[in-house]
């Protein structure tokens, strides 16, 4: 490559790189200064962590961090057992209607529940489940998007491998609990990987659906702490905050990264 | 006979049976609200009409006719056209950088994909702090630069702009894995050779890697388009829309519609816009498949 090339996407490189950062280091920054020194422009040397301290006990982060922690274990679990059991049907299973019901299925893809607020809210109403965590869940339970990613990975494997077992006389659930899920780990912890930040970091449909706090979840709960601090000199509780709800998959994704933009990267529909 | 046909039965009972779970939450949460959305956008129903009253495509005439929704409509056009682009192009230089053998690429693809990983609402909250007046760091950036006093989210004219370099702070790393994937697939020799004819580097880059990474091209242009319509989360801490609907986005005014004006015939009408966009948009990855935009 062309030195001068090189030293241009450098420069390109490490300077938006730097750019990127400042948002975050500015929280950072301010979240850990004493409320006074955070206000200005400079930097001190006393750090504290009064302001996380003092956030964590002022609204219940504790119960809305459990609480997210139950939404979307829940929906992934869920999701696991959903996709596999369809994912297996599509890619192995001749059985009357199968495309037409593949096709079917793509549409949550191009319309995901995300779009559908409004009346998705009025089908959990009419079943009676506003304000609950399952109701939170229930829209996510059915994720097109792994059945297509597991679908494709299923079907890779060497029919060899069925067959064998087959003769053998193992039945098909079987067959399907120890080949097939086996074989896809990486797909099953992309997907993981994937659901678990969209969920944890979903804000709109639970707004809607909670409205106590004992179901709140963390994002909304940042959100209403956020609503109810308004003048300038509150930043250093806000950035705590912001911290606190963010630092979970933060911090995984600094000691997986590797890891995890694989499996972002893995996630790309590709024909 | 009797056992291909009890075959045959098992196949299809063992096949169905598998789908049908899945089936269930889909038909609960995709098809049936989609359907019911088509259905009430035909029917008055607000706090006036607590009864559906059949007004055929009057609420589509409605909107049409509301200027709020036709502001927030292009409103979503200048989101899409502002972020887009911009998110793509910025996507593929860092992929560019990150794909060559350079020093520090993983920091930089840490740093540019990071801001993914921060929920939206809190993403929302970061930046609402920069863009405060007076002590807000990018503020104080403007105000520099301007030489007066400016509040970003606060001017109709510049909380566009704000919220679209947001946008694109938030996204682009997003967008730069795919393109990293995508050169990944091609061929080192494809270079080698180009080197060897004495194609330049900047050449190469043009009649190689961005012919090849076509297909990434589309598929990014996808999803950042249909992301332009679904991302509404900061609006709820940012601007709620304002000011003046200078911000407000088509999903936000759904959520308004619903929750603060309890227009339900409205609300509908518009998801079934919101439902026919994406619909448009993401058969355009279907369509560019059928043309073969990619290279084999």
């Amino acid at each position: 490559m062309h030195n001068s090339l090189k030293l241009s996407l450098y420069g390109i490189g490490f300077g938006f790189a730097a750019i990127w950062l400042i948002p975050f280091v500015w929280v950072i920054r301010t979240a850990f200064l004493p409320k006074e020194a955070a206000i200005g422009s400079g930097w001190t040397s006393e750090w504290t962590f009064n302001n996380i301290v003092h956030v964590w006990n002022g609204a219940p982060f504790g119960q809305f961090m459990l609480n997210t922690v139950f939404v979307t274990g829940g929906v992934l679990v869920v999701q696991l057992i959903t996709l596999t059991m369809a994912a297996y049907a599509f890619a192995r299973i001749r059985f009357v209607g199968r495309n037409l019901l593949f096709m079917l299925f793509l549409v949550q893809i191009m319309v995901p529940p995300d779009a559908l607020i409004f009346s998705n809210y009025q089908v959990l109403n009419e079943m009676g489940l506003l304000d609950t965590k399952v109701g939170i869940m229930l829209p996510y339970f059915a994720s097109a998007f792994g059945v297509f990613l597991l679908r494709q990975s299923f079907k890779q494997l060497p029919y060899e491998l069925e067959e064998a077992a087959r003769v053998e006389g193992a039945s098909r659930l079987r067959i399907l609990s120890t080949i097939y899920v086996p074989l896809s780990r990486p797909i099953y912890v992309s997907f993981a990987i994937v659901s678990v930040s969209f969920h944890w970091n979903d804000f709109l449909w639970p707004l809607i659906v909670t409205n106590s706090e004992e179901n709140r979840l963390l994002t909304v709960g940042l959100a209403m702490f956020a609503k109810s601090t308004e003048s300038g000199a509150q930043w250093s509780d806000v950035s705590a905050a912001t911290l606190i709800v963010s630092a979970p998959i933060m911090i995984g994704f600094l000691l997986f990264q590797r890891q995890v933009i694989g499996s972002f990267m893995n996630s790309g529909i590709k024909g | 006979m009797n056992a291909i046909w009890s075959e045959k039965l098992k196949r299809n009972g063992f096949g169905w049976g598998l789908v049908l779970p899945s089936l269930l939450f889909l038909g609960m949460f995709t098809y049936y609200p989609m359907l019911k959305s088509v259905w009430l956008s035909l029917y008055e129903k607000n706090l006036a009409t607590p009864e559906p009253l059949f007004v055929g495509f009057g609420n589509y005439a409605g909107l049409l006719k509301d200027h709020v929704f036709m502001k927030v409509f292009n409103n979503n056009i200048v989101f899409a056209l502002g972020t887009v682009p911009a998110s793509i192009v910025l996507a593929f230089v860092m992929a560019l950088f990150a794909d060559k053998a350079l020093k520090g690429r993983a920091l930089v693809r840490i740093a540019f994909f990071y801001p993914n990983m921060i929920p939206m609402i809190a993403v929302a909250n970061i930046w609402l702090f920069l863009y405060t007046p007076h002590f807000g760091l990018f503020a104080r950036f403007a105000s520099w630069i301007s030489e007066q006093p400016v509040n970003l989210l606060g001017t109709p004219d510049t909380v566009m702009g704000a919220l679209i370099v947001m946008t694109i702070w938030k996204e682009a790393g997003y967008f730069m894995i795919f393109y990293l994937a995508g050169m990944q697939q091609i061929s080192k020799d494809l270079y080698e050779a180009a080197a060897v004819n004495g194609v330049g580097a900047m050449a190469a880059i043009r009649r190689i890697t961005i012919p090849l990474t076509m297909p990434t091209t589309l598929f990014v242009a996808v999803i950042a388009i249909t992301n332009s319509f679904k991302l509404v989360d900061h609006l709820w801490i940012m601007t709620k829309g304002g000011p003046n609907n200078a911000s407000n986005l088509l999903l936000y005014y759904i959520y308004d519609t619903t929750f603060n004006y309890y227009d339900q015939g409205m609300a509908a009408a518009m998801t079934v816009v919101m439902i026919a966009l994406l619909l448009i948009v993401s058969s355009m990855q279907f369509f560019g498949w059928d043309r073969k935009i990619h290279y084999e």
